[in-house]
């Protein structure tokens, strides 16, 4: 055991999970409300209410799969409970969660109706929360896990010291074969040259340069304005930033000063080639961002904000940093960590990812951040382009 | 002494405010993070926390350095000391 490690979950496939939930995950909007009856008849459990799983089709329906799959497969979760209108698309979401080994469980709301799928649910709900509460932690390597980085309501001090913070730690834990990620195609606008050129190959960096083009392409296919009504959003400009442009180097101190990614991810796409930094293809929204990276697999979340962005995700623990002091001192409910002593010298970078890499291992062991205590549980799918 | 602005690099023509209290007329120093150098001017507009500081003249048409990148051009000429925002600052993207 090297120099960092945490205690965790294993599961059955070998990952490991920081949390223990037993999910209770509807396929679609219809099944919102049994899938809520269920989380609130058995305690212990946690219901993933969203808007969508209807008549999506192509591209945008296998990362709706791919999306509710992935969140049933996190290693955060124990075992899950799935609920949708119908038995097929249902059993397609259970089929793949049960290849991670974990258990998980069908139940399908035609020719039964609410009450008694409610019922069935329940029962199996129970089971499953009585094997996951006598889970015991244990000592895992810092190799086994798996971070995700995404920034929101940045300001000025985000890229002066929050942001980099988190590049320091990534610097630090990359070559201890920590798994991380990266993604807000669109908020590296300005920055994309810098960062194709982080890409740990030529091949990788001119994958990212075609996922940059593409997403270039939709904002031109649908902007009615040169965007400054939403990026940089109205928190942004509050708190100094400028253009589009300032922020993507903001942004991109998250990955560090001399961490390269090593591939480029699909939206909610596993990453598959080892340990190391992946940049992922994803919106600039947090919810969304944080979404498709716990769908990925990752397990904790590092979120720099400036203005305060008061993000959590169901499933993925979110720890909150800033370096504004003024945020640290008025939404200090919402930070984990104050690194506005950089600003005043105080601190130096090395220290604040020192401080951050403690508290991102209290918070795998157990500790509850922020966004945990306050119930923030922003769970937010992606969606590609409208239904059929 | 106190830092009242920053600078990411050397060749930045803009710095960030990081104190809350930058009125016209007040001198301020700043701190140029890569080469850890101090530098002083005063303020001819009041600057807000996380907002920007003109480091020099810059004219209309001008490129703003940040992080030793350019983030956008001046559409407003603005002095040495000013304050650099939405209003003479803006993006050369979308």
């Amino acid at each position: 055991m090297g120099r960092y490690q945490f205690f965790g979950y294993r599961r059955e496939n070998g990952r490991v999970g920081i949390r223990n939930h037993v999910v209770i995950l509807p396929l679609d909007d219809l099944s919102n409300a049994a899938a809520e009856a269920v989380g609130n008849n058995i305690k212990g459990t946690l219901a993933l209410p969203h808007a969508y799983g209807r008549l999506q089709f192509g591209e945008d329906l296998e990362l709706f799969f791919r999306t509710l799959i992935g969140i049933g497969s996190n290693p955060n979760v124990a075992a899950c409970v799935v609920i949708g209108i119908e038995p097929s698309w249902t059993g397609r979401i259970v089929e793949g969660i049960a290849k991670t080994g974990k258990p998980v469980a069908g139940f399908a709301i035609e020719c039964n109706g609410d009450i008694s799928t409610i019922a069935s649910a329940s029962r199996k709900a129970k089971e499953f929360m009585h094997w996951a509460s006598e889970k015991q932690r244990e000592a895992c390597a810092i190799e086994e896990l798996f971070v995700s980085v995404k920034c929101g309501e940045s300001d000025t001090t985000s890229g002066l010291a929050s942001c980099p913070t988190v590049g320091n730690l990534i610097d630090k834990l990359d070559p201890l074969g920590v798994t991380t990620c990266f993604g807000e195609t669109s908020e590296l606008t300005g920055a994309e040259k810098v960062c194709a050129s982080r890409a740990a190959t030529p091949e990788v960096g001119k994958r990212f340069m075609q996922v940059f083009d593409a997403y270039q392409e939709v904002i031109n296919r649908y902007k009615t304005s040169d965007l400054s009504e939403s990026q940089p959003t109205k928190g942004n400009i509050a708190g100094g930033l400028t253009t589009i442009e300032e922020k993507a180097f903001g942004n991109l101190a998250k990955i560090g000063r001399k961490t390269k990614y090593i591939d480029v991810l699909k939206p909610a796409e596993a990453p598959a080639k080892g340990t190391g930094l992946y940049y992922m293809d994803t919106s600039s929204a947090a919810a969304e961002c944080i979404t498709l990276q716990a769908a990925a697999g990752f397990v904790v979340h590092l979120f720099p904000t400036g203005q305060g962005n008061v993000i959590g995700n169901p499933i993925e623990p979110v720890i909150k940093l800033t370096a504004n002091p003024k945020t640290a001192r008025t939404m200090s409910e919402h930070i984990d960590l104050d690194v506005s002593g950089i600003l005043r010298r105080e601190m130096t970078l090395d220290e604040a990812g020192d401080r951050l890499i403690e508290v991102m291992i209290r918070t795998c062991n157990g500790r509850l951040t922020c966004a945990e205590a306050l119930g923030h549980r922003e769970f937010v799918l992606t969606k590609l382009y409208q239904s059929a | 002494m106190a830092t009242h602005f920053i600078v990411h690099d050397k060749a930045d023509t803009v710095g960030v405010v990081v104190v809350e209290d930058v009125q016209p007329g007040k001198d301020v120093t700043g701190w140029i993070m890569e080469t850890d150098e101090t530098i002083t001017l005063k303020a001819l507009d009041a600057v807000p926390l996380g907002h920007k500081i003109a480091l020099q003249d810059l004219k209309t048409g001008d490129t703003v350095l940040k992080y030793g990148h350019d983030v956008g051009r001046i559409v407003a000429a603005v002095g040495k000391g000013r304050h650099v925002h939405v209003h003479n600052l803006k993006t050369k993207r979308w």
